[in-house]
């Protein structure tokens, strides 16, 4: 997934576009509520709206409704077409609407198969992969959602004109290239085909996926938005299915999407796995965080799961146990230009790495609300590890120095670049006073633009010095923390950096027998990336979300979402 | 007057098509790939990306663009947005919130701005006299967001008076947002009222009236009033379309989806035809409140006639 601009969890809308004042930053929700009286009041409307009668009659699914609704905070989704949402404002909202194939343990974070609509998950050779679906899932217009269901969305989320931004999730599935459009076709050339020839329909409830190249780690990608299944309906009319999504999970839409004031969805009576507590929920979108937070401490919000960075120390005052912190996957570094020959030498990198005091910085600028970072991937992901950087990653000013005279000393101006209006300035800042303190690193200036700009003159490799940029994971695999990042190829490599061995390893671990045996072979690779450091790790994110009385059994996962069929209100 | 009315009509096209063409080309030349910005750290499949290039004619050069997004809006068609939105949709959903917080922010200048600035100079020099100039002085002080968030907390979440954010609870939802826009101009209608008046109140005209025996009541509000109000009036007019245009910081705080939080986001996500069809209606609203504040002077001041 892309990680926003902004700092903290996304606001992306919001995300991942680098835009977004708080608004598109998608990792912030909140939920509040009211006086007694009033939620009373608003869910006796609301039942009578919804058509449920007093006594709560078709409540009573398995896993037992205890009924009542609340509110969730959001921002606008960009997207509510699954192939298309990588934010985690629609990611949430869609969480509610749709079950995925694999889940993810909340604590652990590892994935359970057999937790979501798929029971098994299997391949010989790590290439070919069967999925055997459950059978009687339906969507909620009662549509079956078997095998043909699942290929409809996934060929759909590979067909190029559709431009849906989770296409890159099937660029290894076989087939994919049919359906892009030729780079130098002429405008309005079709893709040969409409369906990925690596996609079979075995039978209504089996489905059988050939890969480009083995990966052993693809039972571990399944739970992400861009692997739900998609409708018939969906076909007939994509702008309509947007504007009021069908999908397969505990909940189901309740009127069309509102822009930028709220979606409602409420239960799914017909739901194949564990009914959803509450009846209904109203998903309230916000442009600005700490308007959320406002509502949240007035009692008209039930869940945030984002709270605004700067007012940390006081929710944690105001709301006890009733916030939440946990680890997200939300990861920060500073990457070095290897392409820049000041660079070049390692223990320059390393003598920068080691003058910074990164808890200081999160206990100075954050409210500590970020955990230093000692790897390159994030501890929610089962394989990581807390300090596989060692010495490297840690504060030690007088070693720093000795490193960097050793390396012959730093000469001339020494340039910090991030991107604008998303909070970085008061952290870089710290970190040009660190350098030039324990250093000695004299001229120290910024670098700050828009987000658009930033990104573009970094991969055309013309940054030229130290550089702010952040990862979100869209599957807890280490593989997810390293290869976009490191390998040579790698989409997200910004810094120029190759390194053969750590290629190769990737490719071993991805061709490894299990999903366990795969990551042994990550750490390594990890191991020789660290050892070469072609960028600072500074911290990790973390999860901060709280609830109000009205509801309990709030949790949040990794993903920044949380778990709303599991929420109760409180009655 | 008709004949005045329909020239100034008349005059709009023009303007209209420069600023939409100026906007569209500002907007054109802001650094950065939007397209590349919607994926953030990782790029999107290449597919992906070209796909939206060619479907937002981004690889066109400016004029082509511009001709082709004028192109449609002759037929109706605003474009849409990076998310695939008709901006017609858009503009539909986000300008009556907008109008109707302007006219709210407008009701608060008009009611306690004229109210603060006649009581001001009736009784120069007095404590109220004072107290109006030390309360303008402090709201034109302080920002329009220190005062939003102060508001919100204070008498929204503190003392539960007023709806905290959003559109839930219809009009009483723009009361606070409403006052909170139209502080800052409340402040300068104020004092503008007051200057203006004091100024009439020593003319000519009103020591005749005062020595007919017109009451004070009918010397300073009909008479000193009324000639008082051009420059309060002008300056409304103007502040209708700042007042829309400029809710940025307003609409964020109380989270309520009007079209400045739009251009706002549009920006900064480089959306041309979004920002260029809000502007274009902007400049409408600048363009009629300034014809309608034109007329206006008419009613105020028998003297002025329109050729």
């Amino acid at each position: 997934m892309v990680e926003s601009p902004a700092f903290g969890a996304a606001v992306r809308q919001c995300v991942v576009n680098a835009v977004v004042p708080a608004a598109k930053v998608p990792e912030e929700r909140s939920f509040a509520m009211r006086s007694l009286r009033v939620v009373a009041g608003i869910a006796a409307v609301s039942l009578v709206l919804a058509g449920c009668g007093g006594d709560d009659d078709d409540g009573a699914a398995p896993g037992g409704g205890t009924g009542g609704e609340f509110s969730v905070y959001v921002c606008e989704p960009e997207h509510l077409v699954p192939q298309n949402t990588n934010e985690t404002c629609g990611a949430e909202v869609l969480g509610a609407l749709f079950t995925s194939l694999v889940d993810y343990d909340v604590g652990t974070n590892e994935v359970r198969i057999g937790a979501g609509t798929a029971s098994s998950v299997e391949s010989d050779d790590q290439r070919v992969w069967t999925i055997k679906l459950k059978e009687g899932w339906t969507f909620h217009n009662g549509e079956p959602a078997n095998a043909a269901a699942y290929a409809r969305g996934w060929n759909a989320g590979a067909y190029g004109p559709n431009a849906y931004g989770n296409a890159y999730f099937f660029e290894n599935i076989a087939g994919y290239d049919d359906l892009q459009v030729p780079t130098d076709a002429p405008a309005g050339t079709k893709p040969a085909a409409t369906e990925m020839s690596g996609i079979e329909v075995v039978d209504e409830w089996t489905l059988r996926v050939t890969l480009k190249d083995a990966f052993s780690q693809f039972p571990v990608t399944l739970g992400y938005t861009a692997f739900y299944p998609l409708p018939e309906a969906y076909t007939g009319d994509p702008d309509a299915f947007e504007e009021r999504p069908i999908g397969t999970g505990p909940f189901q839409m309740d009127g069309s999407w509102q822009h930028n004031q709220q979606i409602r969805v409420q239960r799914y009576d017909n739901y194949a796995g564990t009914a959803a507590k509450a009846d209904a929920i109203t998903f309230r979108i916000y442009s600005n965080v700490n308007t959320g937070y406002n509502d949240l401490l007035g009692g008209n919000l039930d869940i945030m799961d984002s709270l605004p960075p700067e007012r940390l120390g006081d929710a944690r005052a105001q709301f006890g146990d009733r916030l939440i912190e946990r680890a997200s996957s939300n990861f920060t570094y500073v990457g070095f230009p290897l392409y820049d020959e000041r660079f070049a030498d390692v223990r320059v990198r390393r003598a920068i790495s080691m003058a910074i005091d990164r808890q200081a910085i999160i206990d100075a600028i954050f409210n500590g609300a970020y955990t230093p970072a000692g790897s390159l991937v994030s501890p929610v992901v089962a394989g990581s590890r807390d300090n596989a950087c060692g010495q490297w990653c840690t504060y030690r000013p007088e070693e720093a120095r000795q490193l960097l005279t050793e390396a012959g000393g730093w000469r001339g101006s020494l340039v910090l670049w991030f991107n604008s209006g998303s909070g970085h300035e008061k952290w870089m800042e710290a970190v040009s006073n660190q350098l030039r303190s324990n250093l000695g690193i004299s001229s120290i200036s910024f670098k700050s633009l828009e987000f658009a700009e930033y990104l573009e003159l970094l991969d055309q490799e013309k940054v030229t010095g130290p550089f702010r940029l952040g990862w979100v994971m869209d599957y807890p695999s280490p593989q997810n923390y390293l290869q976009p990042i490191y390998s040579t190829t790698g989409s997200s490599n910004n810094f120029g950096y190759s390194n053969e061995q750590v290629d190769q390893l990737l490719a071993r671990g991805n061709a490894a027998e299990t999903v366990e045996a795969g990551i042994e072979l990550y750490q390594q690779a990890e191991d020789l990336v660290l050892a070469d450091l072609p960028n600072v790790p500074m911290w990790f994110g973390k999860v901060q979300g709280a609830h109000s009385n009205g509801v309990s059994n709030v949790a949040i996962d990794a993903f920044t979402r949380i778990r709303l069929a599991e929420v109760t209100v409180n009655q | 007057m008709l004949r005045y009315t329909l020239r100034r009509l008349l005059q709009t096209v023009p303007v209209l098509i420069g600023t939409t063409f100026l906007v569209f080309a500002m907007v054109f030349a802001i650094p950065g790939d939007p397209i590349r910005a919607m994926a953030g750290d990782r790029p999107m499949a290449e597919g992906t990306y070209l796909a939206l290039r060619d479907r937002y004619n981004l690889d066109d050069p400016l004029l082509v663009q511009y001709g082709k997004y004028m192109g449609g809006l002759v037929r109706g068609d605003f474009g849409e947005d990076f998310n695939g939105r008709e901006v017609a949709d858009i503009m539909a959903d986000r300008f009556p919130i907008t109008i109707k917080l302007a006219l709210v922010a407008l009701a608060f200048e008009m009611l306690l701005g004229i109210l603060a600035g006649v009581l001001a100079a009736v009784r120069r020099k007095s404590f109220m006299d004072s107290l109006v100039l030390v309360t303008t002085t402090a709201i034109v002080s302080v920002p329009t967001f220190v005062l939003g968030f102060t508001l919100q907390l204070a008498v929204g979440v503190k003392l539960g008076w007023f709806p905290i954010a959003g559109l839930t609870e219809g009009w009483r939802s723009y009361l606070l947002p409403g006052f909170v826009l139209g502080a800052l101009s409340l402040a300068y209608v104020a004092r503008l009222t007051r200057t203006s008046l004091v100024e009439n109140l020593r003319a000519d005209y009103v020591r005749t009236a005062t020595a007919k025996g017109a009451t004070r009541r009918r010397v300073v509000g009909i008479h000193a009033l009324r000639n008082s109000l051009i420059p309060v009036v002008t300056f409304l007019g103007v502040d209708l379309g700042a007042l829309m245009g400029g809710a940025i910081v307003t609409e964020g705080i109380f989270n309520i989806p009007g079209i400045g939080q739009q251009v706002f986001l549009s920006v900064r996500a480089q959306e041309g035809p979004v920002v260029v069809g809000i502007v274009t209606a902007l400049v409408l609203v600048f363009v009629l409140a300034n014809l309608a504040v034109d007329l206006l002077y008419g009613l105020l001041d028998p003297r002025i006639r329109y050729e």
